[in-house]
């Protein structure tokens, strides 16, 4: 179970603008998160604060009962906390089987670094000897991403807005590797996502404005609501997103 | 005979943990220690200076040459012409190296001068790694120069690498390139504490359908420099590449000049150069996994330069 109590976080250089307001949210075991909002709501700093990448300027994080809030990134990785980067970064000279097998490195599991990819999407013949450098295009990126995550045994998986870039076919794939984890382990799955194909999978949805929680409740009165147009999610334009008709707060 | 000390810096630079199969021409402190030589490559001792000529005969297929060097005493400057016939259509791979041990307060200096006649349609994979180690003062030197003539249809693939330990380095590299001649350069340097390392390399398409790829990644710590320079001219319908990329930490300098010259309308020439420090998103992500920061920074560097 993770817990943020009050967590409060104001980056340098913005002082004075608090992105994280007050959020108090528990995830609990074997169950799907969706976090779900208008661009700039809070989602990502979400994620980056349950990673460590940012420290609460206030509040307190708990996983399994232990205050972790000053612990490091590296720390958090090692208790089982692991995180899908929105825009993951490029290695120059690492292969994608290096990633991966660094990736799986602290796994106590054998894992097949040819099924990581092939639950992403993607064929392994084709990728295991490649750089992770900027011959791979930013879907092909995205994928690798997931697959590093997936190839860890954790407690907790975030993953950033995991759909970008990523083919129907893929995300069909990638879809049911969230259900299988959500069925063999007791992983904590929480997904950044503005995708209604995503929030289909969720056990609760919770929507984040303006560094807030502005509502959660479990997927089917969520999506029910959102149907219905009560809140518009969309990233950048109304007619594509969710809640169509509902007045763009993004 | 090799002494363990001596063991260690062919294994350091050679990879070899005894003595190789096939020709090679082990040199120590300046002196060749041990030679043998095969059916299909011959190596004889130069009459008019100090080295080698390594004759690798037409058609020889799927051989190789070990010629490494190792200085382990202080005060030594050590000069070597080494002369390469790679004959016509052979396929052969050349092992170079030197390793410095120096546990003196004088410097010990090697500067090898390898000269390649690449015969038509031969192919020769030239891999050079240097090494140093040693506690003394004394610095570690060495001053490679390798020129290589490609003739048609040859392909020549040069690894040239600085694992670390070594003080100052001038390396050198000329080659020219004849008609649908190909060429793959890697060059890796790692330079900490205060070391210098220059390096350039000069490449002439001379011939129609040349081609040339160079990729020179390089890592500089603490308070060392590193100069590059690369000059790729395009003399006929030819293709070219350079891709060189650094990354600078702590207090270290790194310049880096690449230059592409076009003397016919057909060539097609490429530069691209680039110069950061490790950016924090690829350690995060390595700590995401687990690795601290120290473990996250050296497979970054290790991968790089790999």
């Amino acid at each position: 179970m993770l817990e943020l109590q009050k967590v409060s976080l104001e980056l340098e250089g913005d002082k004075g603008i608090e992105i994280l307001k007050n959020i108090n949210i528990t995830f609990y075991d074997k169950k799907i998160y969706v976090v779900t909002g208008p661009n700039g709501g809070g989602k990502s700093s979400l994620a980056k604060i349950i990673m460590g990448v940012y420290n609460p300027t206030s509040g307190k994080i708990v996983l399994g009962g232990h205050d972790i809030t000053q612990m490091s990134i590296t720390e958090r990785a090692r208790l089982g906390i692991g995180y899908a980067f929105q825009s993951p970064p490029r290695f120059k000279g690492i292969k994608v089987k290096d990633l991966l097998k660094m990736a799986a490195s602290h796994n106590p599991e054998k894992v097949n670094i040819c099924d990581l990819l092939y639950n992403v999407g993607l064929c392994a013949q084709d990728y295991l000897e490649r750089d992770v450098d900027s011959s791979l295009s930013g879907g092909e990126m995205k994928r690798i991403e997931i697959a590093t995550v997936l190839a860890r045994n954790l407690k907790v998986a975030v993953f950033d807005e995991p759909e970008a870039g990523i083919d129907l076919w893929s995300f069909q794939k990638l879809a049911e590797t969230f259900k299988n984890i959500h069925e063999q382990y007791d992983t904590t799955i929480i997904i950044i996502s503005h995708q209604e194909r995503i929030m289909e999978l969720a056990d609760e949805i919770i929507i984040m404005s303006n560094g807030t929680i502005s509502a959660q409740s479990n997927r089917d009165i969520m999506l029910a609501g959102i149907l219905q147009n009560d809140t518009c999610l969309c990233s950048t334009k109304c007619e594509k997103g969710i809640g169509k008709n509902a007045e763009c707060i993004g | 005979m090799l002494n363990a000390l001596d063991k260690l810096m062919l294994e350091k630079v050679s990879n070899l943990q005894e003595l190789p199969q096939g020709a090679f021409n082990i040199r120590k402190n300046g002196h060749g220690v041990q030679r043998n030589t095969t059916a299909n490559i011959d190596i004889v001792t130069k009459q008019d200076k100090s080295g080698i000529d390594v004759i690798v005969k037409p058609y020889t297929k799927g051989e190789s040459v070990h010629i490494p060097v190792i200085v382990t005493e202080e005060n030594i400057n050590d000069v070597v012409y080494n002369t390469f016939e790679i004959g016509e259509y052979s396929d052969v791979e050349i092992i170079a190296g030197c390793g410095i041990h120096n546990c003196g307060d004088n410097k010990s200096q090697h500067d090898g001068i390898h000269t390649f006649y690449v015969r038509k349609g031969a192919k020769v994979k030239y891999v050079e790694k240097h090494y140093g180690q040693g506690d003394g003062k004394g610095q570690r030197i060495l001053n490679p120069k390798t020129i290589i003539e490609a003739e048609a249809g040859s392909v020549v693939e040069l690894e040239l690498i600085q694992i670390k330990g070594i003080d100052r380095t001038i390396r050198e590299t000329d080659i020219k390139l004849m008609g649908d001649a190909k060429l793959v350069v890697t060059e890796r340097l790692l330079t900490y504490l205060d070391q210098e390392a220059e390096s350039s390399i000069n490449v002439e398409l001379l011939g129609t359908n040349s081609s040339a790829q160079i990729i020179s990644r390089s890592v500089a710590q603490d308070n060392s420099k590193q100069t590059f320079y690369f000059d790729l001219a395009g003399k006929n319908k030819c293709r070219g590449h350079i891709q060189c990329d650094a990354i600078i930490m702590h207090k270290a300098v790194v310049l880096s000049t690449p230059r592409i010259s076009a003397y016919h309308s057909e060539a097609q020439l490429v530069h691209e150069a680039a110069i950061g420090r490790i950016e924090s998103e690829q350690l995060t992500k390595l700590m995401s996994l687990g690795f601290s920061e120290k473990e996250a920074e050296d497979a970054i560097l290790n991968g790089f330069l790999k």
